[in-house]
């Protein structure tokens, strides 16, 4: 930008172009503007209804935080110009691994747990193998795996334990020295000093009496912070990076300029099922067991915050941020529209509306890259 | 003249039982635009896939500075230093140029022991090697597609000549574009030309290799009828040459040498 405003010699056929429209091409925009639009009318219709209290906060925090983990992997791969259709399978799936390693055969949980990120992952590089190998469409690739992992996720607890529902894992995971990190809180401290100084409620009456309402952050939203950023500057800061953008946006083109395009997408594929992994982790740690159907839709979940977050289905162009702003948005109206009384069948009306929003905003921004007409 | 850069002695193709090259010799020299010329189906596109490691010729030889070389597929020949700018660009439309431009041969720096991306880097130079062709970019960060197609192939030229190539060879740069952005390419050529690139323009516009030339070789039927310099030749020679002789010379009086 710098460059263009000191070009002595300008170009007198490049029209100049205003900052509005400069602002606009970024892919970010959707999700700042979409971040504050859903703000502004919860403060406006919500604001007395607990959800900006310590309590509220935090609960739409943890909401949000769910989709950006699993927003972040669908982001890059979306980027790198494929789909994975198999994350809310691989999300049961990865949940029930722990849940029969650590309770049904007795391993110690973190083995538990590495074994199941190294055998989700590696399904993750099945997927990825597949789709290049055969050049298949990713959509149909990984929709084979949505069903194949959904139904490996009810047929293991059948036959070992006659029960969809895994429990047990809060007592197993006693005293492990990897579970706090997917299961834990940090900041117990400040959060007891901002009780006592009185900055956040706390409980008056009951066994926690005196305690913080609110007793410190779950890892899972530092997970999801962390991934934002480590996905963020892999994007925009590093050679990696370059490629990924590369690999979605002409494949071939990428291929002659000696990208390795195909160790990018598979290695892409691996990093959905990791985050995939980080989630179903921290959920089964926090809940304490895993069921067969947990994480139904969350593929398409993900999906959605990605393109509201400006990414574009067909690849090539996208921003973690983005995305990460769209788990926001995500997150907020889902818990925001509880707690302003809304019906809750609603939360699904207004998805569909804004996914077609941002589907439009985004192929007209595409027109203002590239100058299609 | 000093020794050519790469000399192709002799090259025969045959795809097997249609010969394709019948004996073709060409050399290049450095800082020399060397237009190859001919028909559709004249053996043009076989020739430089064989000069750029695509296809192993079925005899002769490729003298690269001098030795004998053997390229086993385009890799070898990009890194000896003969790069192809194709009609259909390994460009991407939606990623900014400086991103395009070190496309695969991103610049890295080191910071905590991590590698990065060194955008400044990567930013200065493009705009720098930009400005040097003659293309005022909006911000180094400006997308490929707003580019024009004669400005997209000059993006690919510098690309080229940026990251090393001593031969570069044009594949029809000029054949999709209008009379602005053709004489933009010529003028990246003219410009690569004087930094003593070799460069092989290949073409069947005889204007548009006059323009630049300063020796041309025609193809027909996968012969070649020597090479010829610039002023021994005139554009109604080479035509002739070009369409085999006969035919054209029927239709010149009715076009009114227009072709």
């Amino acid at each position: 930008m710098s460059a263009a405003t000191q070009g002595a010699d300008k170009d007198e056929r490049i029209k100049e172009i205003s900052r509005f429209r400069q602002a606009l091409i970024r892919p970010e925009l959707g999700g700042i503007v979409g971040t504050v639009a859903v703000f502004t009318f919860f403060l406006l219709t919500a604001f007395d209804s607990g959800m900006f209290n310590a309590q509220g906060v935090m609960n739409w925090s943890v909401v949000s935080a769910q989709f950006m983990i699993i927003a972040v992997g669908a982001c890059l791969l979306m980027i790198a110009g494929e789909f994975d259709l198999s994350v809310g399978s691989m999300i049961g799936f990865a949940g029930m691994m722990i849940a029969i390693f650590s309770v049904t055969l007795a391993w110690p949980v973190w083995l538990a747990i590495m074994i199941t990120f190294v055998l989700c992952v590696f399904i993750g590089a099945i997927n990825g193998f597949i789709v290049i190998r055969t050049g298949l469409p990713s959509f149909i690739v990984t929709l084979a795996f949505l069903f194949i992992l959904r139904g490996f996720t009810i047929f293991f607890p059948q036959v070992l334990e006659r029960k969809t529902i895994i429990g047990g894992i809060k007592d197993a995971a006693e005293g492990d020295w990897l579970a706090p990190f997917f299961g834990g809180k940090v900041g117990g401290p400040i959060f007891e000093w901002m009780g006592n100084v009185g900055l956040i409620e706390t409980f008056s009456r009951g066994t926690r009496a005196g305690q913080p309402v609110v007793d410190g952050i779950p890892m899972l939203i530092v997970w999801a912070i962390g991934l934002v950023i480590f996905g963020h500057i892999l994007l925009t800061r590093t050679r990696f990076g370059n490629w990924i953008f590369a690999a979605g946006g002409d494949a071939e083109a990428a291929r002659n300029s000696g990208v390795p395009v195909n160790r990018v997408k598979v290695l892409m594929f691996m990093f959905t099922a990791f985050c995939a992994t980080v989630f179903a982790t921290c959920q089964v740690m926090e809940f304490g067991s895993a069921g067969a159907d947990r994480g139904l839709l969350k593929e398409f979940e993900a999906i959605i915050a990605v393109v509201i977050g400006g990414a574009l289905l067909t690849g090539g162009y996208g921003s973690v941020i983005g995305a990460a702003l769209g788990a926001l948005i995500f997150g907020v109206v889902q818990q925001g529209l509880f707690f302003a009384g809304v019906e809750s069948s609603l939360f699904r009306v207004f998805l569909g509306l804004i996914l077609l929003g941002a589907v439009i905003l985004n192929t007209y921004i595409r027109r203002l890259i590239t100058g299609e007409r | 003249m000093s020794e050519p850069i790469i000399r192709m002695n002799n090259i025969e193709k045959h795809f097997g039982s249609v010969i394709a090259l019948a004996g073709v010799t060409v050399e290049v020299f450095p800082g020399e635009c060397h237009c190859l010329l001919g028909d559709n189906g004249a053996g043009k596109s076989t020739f430089i896939k064989t000069m750029s490691g695509v296809h192993k010729p079925t005899k002769g030889e490729i003298l690269f500075e001098g030795k004998p070389m053997e390229f086993a597929d385009p890799r070898d020949a990009i890194e000896a230093g003969i790069a192809t700018v194709h009609q259909h660009l390994a460009m991407i439309p939606m990623m900014s140029v400086s991103r395009n431009f070190f496309m695969g041969n991103e610049p890295l720096k080191t910071r905590l022991g991590i590698p990065f991306f060194d955008r400044e880097y990567a930013d200065r130079v493009t705009m720098e090697e930009m400005r040097k062709m003659g293309i005022n970019l909006r911000g180094p960060d400006q997308a490929v597609g707003t580019l024009s197609g004669g400005e997209r192939q000059t993006v690919a030229i510098a690309r080229a000549v940026h990251f090393g190539a001593k031969v570069l060879i044009l594949d029809e740069p000029t054949s999709a574009l209008g009379v602005r952005q053709t004489s933009n390419v010529l003028a990246t050529i003219d410009k690569v030309r004087k930094q003593g690139v070799g460069v092989v323009f290949i073409s069947h516009n005889v204007r548009h290799a006059l323009a630049v030339g300063d020796r041309f070789t025609v193809l027909n039927r996968g012969k070649t009828f020597g090479t010829a310099k610039r002023g021994e030749i005139t554009p109604e020679e080479l035509q002739d040459l070009m369409a085999g002789g006969q035919e054209l010379a029927t239709l010149e009086g009715s076009l009114g040498g227009t072709v």
